[in-house]
């Protein structure tokens, strides 16, 4: 019997599952070997000390604090995506959940670790929970970090659950993958109780993550903002925070479907109109993003405090400026652009637009942390760093890990929520159904024709 | 209570460094050489930091001696995840070694950037290797450590009162830097007896403190230069009330 178009498309999502393409043990490779010369970067730093880094007095803080809040920021595109397109039923939602999901949880093994590779005494860790001190924003991260992901494990875990066990039976038995995917099915056989017990439990999981995704960069953001120091200590940080770690999110998500949807075939799946409502989304936030920072800047400006605009002008036109200029062109001109106007925002649009927006978001944690060190306030001299190739290394390796990540998620499990999309299906039929079924009701000029004869 | 501060009289001040140096005797401090301090490695529990006052020709360059400020406010307690850093109950601002976990929190939250880290393990040249203070820790690379107001010596001028059975004497307790200045430019003390000599010269007109409008309570004064009438030094009131009392009985 021919198979039914539908039943031939769902097997592309399982065909990474069961054979590798050239593509993905080059990938490994590549991926891997960037990840394995930061692993050597970060022993050599290890032998040496921080001062293998460029880190200095009083630039205390570099490019790890930096890629530690871009991470993070970037985790949040998982969460918030799929959590609140959940809770608003937005159908539209469906094939893409999976991919942001993986996105938060891979974000949040990756940027944490920054902050073991900016410790002096990376051995000391557990003195964190051993002596910790709640009244520190340092440990205000732990904790809210560490809920974060555990929540967003269970998050990414709970709506694979059916998938998985759509996988395990297609492995034949015996495989090592059956056994891994009989584990993680946790006996699913989609009856009606499981299906109810699990969309309660996902509803719950959407409805708490949003809390602790906001919560996590909101403190992120306090490590710096609780001190004194100018530019750090300002009230917006939280928010201004959150919404770059959305903006940044969004745009992660746009970069990592278009790869899926290229390099697995998911055409049928990941729809230009997706791309087209993330860009909408992603256009939302650009504009978001200026309107923080430009409160942020000339509240600064104005308020005229003279260790403040030693900071601020240091951004302005001082050695900052060409990173604050380029952040401001490529992070709101450029990508404003090409959203705002519906001929570019096609997915090569929305992905340039997407990949600027990184940079640009990286810039912009970059330019957040640095500048306000290299202003002591005493009359010091101004501070100058430059990262050493053990950062820039351990920097490339972070990014390369978090593809790696990815990579190895998408050959183990599918990256589009199947039975989600399913669901929608039947819905929508149902709905159909139950139009086609209800009695049409009465035209206007059939009832006056049937007053006029009656 | 004692609460310890310091004092330091900028007019007596001729920038010799002369407590920068005893301070690194004192305490053991790293030597980081030309090449990493030209980086900004180099650590200095007591620095000399000049100050630029007007644009030439009409300009003021003046020398301001910093240890820390042990605050009686720390920014940088507040922030410590590990309580690595704490004040204790004589407002001396701690740090402790075997607990710091190098974050360096504490030393981007510090507003007078006082704090320092140890970049590489610690180094001496030859010579000073071998006389390093027995009493004092030798700090470990990856950890961060600052003026301690010289704590191994409060700790012994209370040892030995205690054994004579009598309280600390005002000026019993000096740091290095203080001992070592040779124009008397550092006092140290207790801030909260009424009749110490730092407590009174906190009081003077002339004192003030740096980054007063932070709210941090420093606990180390400044006495502005060039405001001697404002001014009297607790020795020349002695003087002067000397002289006042021997021109009473001339008449």
């Amino acid at each position: 019997m021919r198979r039914l178009p539908q039943e031939e498309a769902d097997s592309v999502l399982f065909r990474p599952l069961m054979r590798s393409s050239w593509r993905f043990y080059v990938a490994v490779l590549i991926l891997g070997s960037m990840v394995a010369w930061a692993g050597f970067a970060w022993l050599y730093q290890l032998t040496q000390g921080l001062g293998a880094t460029g880190l200095n007095r009083p630039v205390y803080w570099g490019i790890y604090i930096t890629n530690f809040i871009f991470f993070i920021g970037i985790s949040h595109a998982g969460t918030l995506i799929s959590a609140i397109l959940r809770v608003a039923h937005a159908g539209w939602r469906r094939p893409i959940t999976r991919s942001a999901e993986a996105i938060t949880v891979f974000a949040l093994m990756v940027g944490p670790i920054n902050i073991i590779f900016d410790l002096g005494r990376p051995d000391r860790l557990l003195n964190v929970f051993i002596f910790g001190r709640y009244q520190s924003p340092l440990l205000w991260d732990v904790l809210a970090i560490t809920t974060y992901f555990t929540g967003s494990i269970l998050y990414l875990y709970l709506p694979l659950i059916p998938d998985i066990a759509m996988a395990r039976d297609r492995v034949r038995p015996g495989h090592w993958k059956h056994l891994l995917f009989t584990l993680l099915a946790l006996g699913w056989r989609g009856t009606e109780l499981q299906k109810k017990r699990l969309h309660r439990a996902i509803g719950i999981m959407s409805v708490i993550i949003i809390p602790i995704a906001v919560s996590v960069h909101t403190v992120v953001s306090w490590v710096l903002a609780m001190t004194v120091q100018p530019m750090w200590h300002s009230a917006i940080f939280g928010p201004y925070f959150v919404v770059g770690a959305i903006f940044s999110g969004i745009a992660t998500l746009l970069i990592a479907m278009a790869v899926l949807r290229k390099m697995l075939h998911l055409e049928d799946y990941l729809k230009p109109d997706h791309f087209n409502k993330l860009g909408l989304l992603l256009l939302v936030m650009t504009l978001l993003w200026l309107y923080f920072t430009f409160s942020e800047y000339l509240t600064t400006f104005y308020g005229n405090a003279p260790d403040e605009l030693s900071v601020f002008y240091s951004k302005w036109h001082g050695e900052f400026a060409w990173l604050f200029w380029t952040m401001v062109v490529v992070t709101f001109i450029i990508p404003f652009f090409i959203l705002a106007i519906p001929r570019t925002r096609t997915i090569t649009g929305v992905v340039i637009a997407s990949i600027l927006i990184n940079i640009g978001m990286w810039i912009e944690r970059y330019t957040i942390v640095v500048p306000t060190l290299t202003r002591p306030r005493l009359p010091y001299d101004i501070g100058v760093y430059l990262p050493t190739w053990v950062e820039l290394s351990i920097t490339l390796g972070e990014f390369a890990g978090l593809a790696l990540l990815y990579v190895l998620f998408t050959r183990l499990f599918p990256i589009v929520s199947l039975w989600e999309i399913k669901e929608g299906e039947e819905e929508e039929r149902e709905k159909a159904q139950r139009v086609l079924a209800e009695p049409k009701p009465e035209g206007k000029l059939a009832a006056l024709r049937r007053i006029v004869s009656g | 209570m004692t609460r310890w501060g310091m004092v330091i009289d900028l007019d007596k001040c001729a920038a010799c460094q002369a407590c920068v140096v005893a301070c690194r005797a004192e305490n053991n401090v790293a030597f980081a050489g030309e090449e990493e301090a030209a980086k900004g490695r180099a650590i200095f529990w007591m620095q000399l930091l000049p100050v630029a006052e007007g644009e030439y020709p009409r300009m003021k360059i003046s020398f301001i001696p910093v240890p820390c400020m042990h605050c009686d406010n720390p920014p940088c307690v507040k922030v410590c995840p590990v309580n690595a850093t704490y004040k204790n109950e004589e407002g001396l601002v701690g740090q402790i070694y075997t607990r710091c976990i190098g974050c360096r929190l504490c030393t981007v939250a510090c507003p007078y950037t006082v704090r320092f880290f140890n970049w590489y393990d610690p180094q001496w040249p030859t010579e000073m290797a071998s006389s390093l203070n027995p009493e004092v820790y030798v700090r470990p690379r990856g950890i961060v450590e600052k003026c301690s107001f010289c704590v191994q010596r409060i700790r012994r001028a209370k040892e030995t009162a205690k054994a004579e059975g009598r309280e600390i004497r005002d000026g019993e307790v000096q740091t290095a830097c203080a001992q070592t200045c040779p124009g008397h430019a550092i006092y140290f003390g207790d801030l909260d007896d009424p009749n110490s000599t730092v407590s009174r010269l906190a009081h003077s007109g002339r004192a003030f403190r740096l980054m007063e409008d932070l709210g941090t309570e420093p606990k180390v004064y400044y006495l502005a230069s060039g405001e001697w009438d404002v001014f009297k030094h607790p020795d020349e009131e002695a003087i002067s009330r000397r002289r006042l009392s021997e021109r009473r009985k001339q008449l």
